[in-house]
Parts: structure tokens; C-alpha cells; sequence
């Protein structure tokens, strides 16, 4: 991951925005950003994150890489879509916070602990391995995301939520060993190989054409 | 055969066994009354929803919602495709759109799909089911099903963010949307009408990851909820339904409230009042019961 870093900062010599254009998804959108800040204020988790959209757009603007790569504001998306809906210029908002996120990930910058990027990878691998989410085991590994010991101290505490979602049909304990699959699971793999491999490609390759 | 027919994503939390399969369940039961038939899309995959992102670049995400349409436009041809789980319309109607813009995403997205042996066109509408309530079917015919009125039921109707933004239902406002509360009323219910949550975010996904910080939201969400006066909240997202029932008891412990406010789907409403036993309309899929409901329902 730091390999793909060096060689972003190599070929983007400070240009931060050229590199969310050319590299990050609906990146192309960010310089149409005129710093209303409706976004931000209208952002449920507002008073929780370091940086949000409206600053992080300026920001990017502003060649603070490592600052916009580590920041949590991104992880702390709900995928509301107010402020895609209310920004008077109608960027993807939403998309370009994912699409930070994402990138933060591939340039190895993003924030370790951050609890959502856990849970956001976890959910990725789990459909990743048949095809539809196992919530039961998707819930397992959530509780023991921050170690073995908090994992069990999570389930006990959790202990009564589970059991309530058991008695009334909505949680299956025979889903860990097994559950619901899509049946075609070898084409669904080479399916979403390809396509990482095409969108790998395009990143290694540099930008577009004509883009410099 | 039934009157309407439409290719079905029911999505992964709709399964058997998984948190919204009473939704479903009261789907079923309602379809059933207005002569709809769902076709399930034969060997769906999930959407990836709104938090696969950390792992998932924007190709393999669009890829996943590309293969449904994909196996829908194959098997349940000429079909729009519906999903009664926001996070599911609301990925693959984008998946729709963006690569309708974006050739090269298009041309790309089809070369990872002929490795799965599919090919998209792209050519298929894709709706929520409350689209299909209320632009095909709509609330005339949908009142003249009812033969239970929820008479002396006062409801909230919790709209929620995914079902309503960006795409929402047309005809709406994004920051007031009517159509819960015209539908409640459709069935014999009384809405809280200044439901000032009713467009507020339960946290999503992040309940999850942020328990803390999206139960502050909650808590803000059922709390107007019995300011209006509300026996129960009603929505049409499975998430929303989730997060706003199943940690009331966590709340209470937490902040000395002491919740205990049903949320159901704007199914289950219809599948009671339309004369449907309380397990076809998923009743007894609900950590807190909605008892005045079970009233109705267990009528003669």
C-alpha cells in the first residue's frame, strides 16, 4: 500500500486535487465545491468528526494530503444523503465521502482504529465470501473486532438483544455454520476479480488522457 | 395470473432467518390481497449497501448491483425490477444511473460481468415498492382492500433517509414527505402530523460501528414520537425499522427513558387491515409487540 503512496506523491507532486480527480470516485466534482457548508451542518454526525465535507473539500484544495487521508470525517458517513440532496450545486457528496474513504484505505493512510472502517471491512469480506451478508457471523465479528476478551464481554452484554431477534425469527444461531449463499459463486468471484483488477489497472496506469 | 407482475430483490435482510424477514413476510400477505406477483430475481447477490467501501472500490461495488439487473433483464425480461429494502433500490437505481452517464464505467462493468457469463443492457427500471403502491396501484384501490381500519390508531410515520434521499418518490418533498402518513390514513389510522423526526437519520450501518452516537439519534426519533402522541412508528426501511426497535431496552438503560414504542412496516399495517392473520403480517416477527395491532388483526 505505501508503494502505491510514494508513487501517487511521485507522480502528483502536490497536486492533491489533480490526484482526488483523477483517482477517487465522483472526485471530479470536488473543485465545484463553492464552501457554503450546507453539507456540513447538515450532517447527523456533525459533532462527532475532526473534518467535514466542506472543510475536506477545501482542504483538498489545499494540498493537506496526509491531513484529508487520515481524517475520520469520511468514516463517519451514515449515507444519509442530506447533504447530497440539499447542496445547491448538487455534488455527490455522499459518494465522494465513500470514494475517500476507499482511497484513504488503497494509500495505506487511513486511521487504524477508526471503528467503522472495521465494520465496513468486515461487512465487505463477508459478502465478498457467498455473495449475500451472514448477519450472524457479521455480528460475531463485529463483537470481537477490538480483541478476543472485549469480543466476549460485547456478546454477553449484546446477550439479550440476540435473543430477542432468536425468538422472533430474525437472527438463525445455524447461520454460522452455513446460511444463505449465492449459488454461482465462482462467477460471482471471478466477477468482482476482474473488476478490482480492471479498476487496479486504471489507477496504476496514471491519469486520463489529456488530463496533463 | 396475478393482475401485476414485477422481477423482485428482496435482498439479504429480507432472507429467512435474517433481522427483516417479517417484512417479507407482510409483503407477501399484502401483495397477495392487490394481485401482485413478485418474481425473485434467480441467484442475487447482495448490494453491498452503503458500507462496503472500505474494501469494495467503486467498480466491484457497481459490478455487485450490475450482475442483479443483469440476472433480472435474463430471466424476468421486460420486468421493472423492485426492492422493498431502501439500501437495495437505493444501490442498484444508482448503479442504474451511473453507468447510464458513464460509458467507459459501462464497457468495464460488462467486462467483469462476462466473467459470470452476463451481459447488461441496463434497460430496466428500478423502484421501490412503495413506487409500486402509490404510482401503480394507488391509495384509492389501496383503501378499497382495507376490511379492518386501524381505527383508533395514531401513527408516526418514520420515512426515514434512504427511501427518501437522493432519489426519494416523485411527487415528494425530500424534507416533508406525506406519503406515510396519506397511506395510514388510507387505512383507517390517524398520523402525527407534525412528526418533526420523520426525515432524521437512525445512523445506518454505523449503529453498528458508533453505537453511542447513533443511539442519541434514535432516542431523538422515538422520543417525537410519543410527543405526537404516537401508539407506533411506521416506516418503510428495513435499517430504520432495526435500529429504532431493537435498542430501546439499551436507551433506556442508558438515558432513564422508558420507551416501549412498536415499529412496524407500512406492510404490516396493510396486511392487518386487510384482513390477514397476525403471523401473515409478520406480528410476530416483532421484539416489541405492537399489541394494538395483534387487537385488530385477532378480530373476527
Amino acid at each position: 500500500m505505501s508503494e502505491n503512496n510514494n508513487e501517487m506523491i511521485e507522480r502528483y507532486r502536490g497536486n492533491f486535487l489533480r490526484e482526488v480527480e483523477d483517482n477517487v470516485e465522483e472526485g471530479e466534482w470536488v473543485k465545484m465545491c463553492m464552501q457554503c457548508g450546507v453539507c456540513s451542518g447538515s450532517c447527523p454526525l456533525g459533532p462527532h468528526w475532526d473534518f467535514g465535507p466542506q472543510t475536506l473539500f477545501m482542504m483538498i484544495r489545499a494540498g493537506k494530503r496526509d491531513e484529508v487521508l487520515a481524517a475520520e470525517g469520511p468514516w463517519m458517513c451514515t449515507s444519509c444523503y442530506n447533504c447530497i440532496v440539499r447542496c445547491p450545486r448538487e455534488l455527490p457528496i455522499t459518494h465522494i465521502m465513500h470514494g475517500l474513504a476507499h482511497y484513504a484505505v488503497r494509500m495505506g493512510l487511513a486511521p487504524k482504529n477508526q471503528p467503522t472502517r472495521k465494520f465496513s471491512d468486515l461487512f465487505w469480506k463477508n459478502l465478498k465470501a457467498d455473495g449475500r451478508v451472514n448477519e450472524l457471523r457479521l455480528g460475531i465479528s463485529l463483537y470481537f473486532m477490538h480483541g478476543f476478551v472485549d469480543g466476549i464481554k460485547t456478546a454477553l452484554k449484546k446477550a439479550p438483544l440476540g435473543l430477542g431477534m432468536v425468538r422472533t425469527k430474525r437472527m438463525n444461531p445455524m447461520e454460522f455454520f452455513g446460511g444463505h449463499k449465492v449459488r454461482d459463486r465462482k462467477g460471482f468471484h471471478r466477477m468482482l476479480e476482474k473488476a478490482e483488477e480492471i479498476e487496479s489497472a486504471r489507477i496504476e496506469k496514471g491519469p486520463r488522457p489529456g488530463a496533463e | 395470473m396475478p393482475k401485476r407482475q414485477y422481477s423482485f430483490y428482496p435482498g439479504c435482510s429480507s432472507q429467512k432467518g435474517a433481522s427483516a424477514s417479517n417484512y417479507l413476510t407482510s409483503v407477501e400477505a399484502m401483495c397477495d390481497e392487490l394481485d401482485v406477483e413478485l418474481n425473485e430475481i434467480p441467484d442475487w447477490n447482495c448490494c453491498s449497501a452503503s458500507i462496503g467501501y472500505c474494501g469494495g472500490g467503486e467498480l466491484p461495488r457497481l459490478a455487485l448491483s450490475a450482475r442483479n439487473i443483469a440476472l433480472s433483464e435474463e430471466h424476468n425480461r421486460g420486468q421493472d425490477i423492485v426492492a422493498t429494502c431502501a439500501a437495495c433500490w437505493l444501490a442498484t437505481r444508482e448503479t442504474k444511473e451511473r453507468l447510464e452517464e458513464d460509458d467507459d464505467l459501462m464497457r468495464e462493468t460488462n467486462q467483469a460481468l462476462a466473467e459470470a457469463g452476463l451481459v447488461l443492457e441496463n434497460t430496466t427500471r428500478i423502484r421501490h415498492m412503495v413506487e409500486v403502491l402509490i404510482e401503480d396501484i394507488g391509495y384509492e384501490e389501496m383503501g378499497r382492500h382495507v376490511k379492518k381500519p386501524l381505527e383508533g390508531m395514531k401513527i408516526a410515520g418514520y420515512v426515514g433517509c434512504q427511501t427518501n434521499r437522493p432519489f426519494g418518490i416523485e411527487g415528494e418533498s425530500f424534507e416533508n414527505p406525506m406519503y406515510l402518513d396519506k397511506l395510514t390514513e388510507t387505512l383507517g389510522a390517524e398520523s402525527v402530523k407534525d412528526y418533526d423526526r420523520k426525515v432524521s437519520c437512525c445512523g445506518g450501518a454505523l449503529a453498528f460501528s458508533e453505537p453511542e452516537k447513533s443511539q442519541a439519534l434514535i432516542k431523538e426519533i422515538i422520543e417525537a414520537a410519543y410527543d405526537g402522541g404516537a401508539d407506533m412508528i411506521v416506516t418503510p426501511c428495513p435499517v430504520c425499522q432495526m435500529n429504532v426497535e431493537i435498542y430501546q431496552d439499551e436507551i433506556n438503560a442508558k438515558y432513564g427513558t422508558r420507551f416501549d414504542m412498536p415499529v412496524a412496516y407500512y406492510s404490516t399495517l396493510m396486511a392487518v387491515a386487510y384482513g390477514k392473520t397476525p403471523k401473515q403480517a409478520g406480528l410476530d416477527g416483532h421484539v416489541i409487540r405492537a399489541k394494538k395491532l395483534e387487537k385488530i388483526a385477532g378480530k373476527g
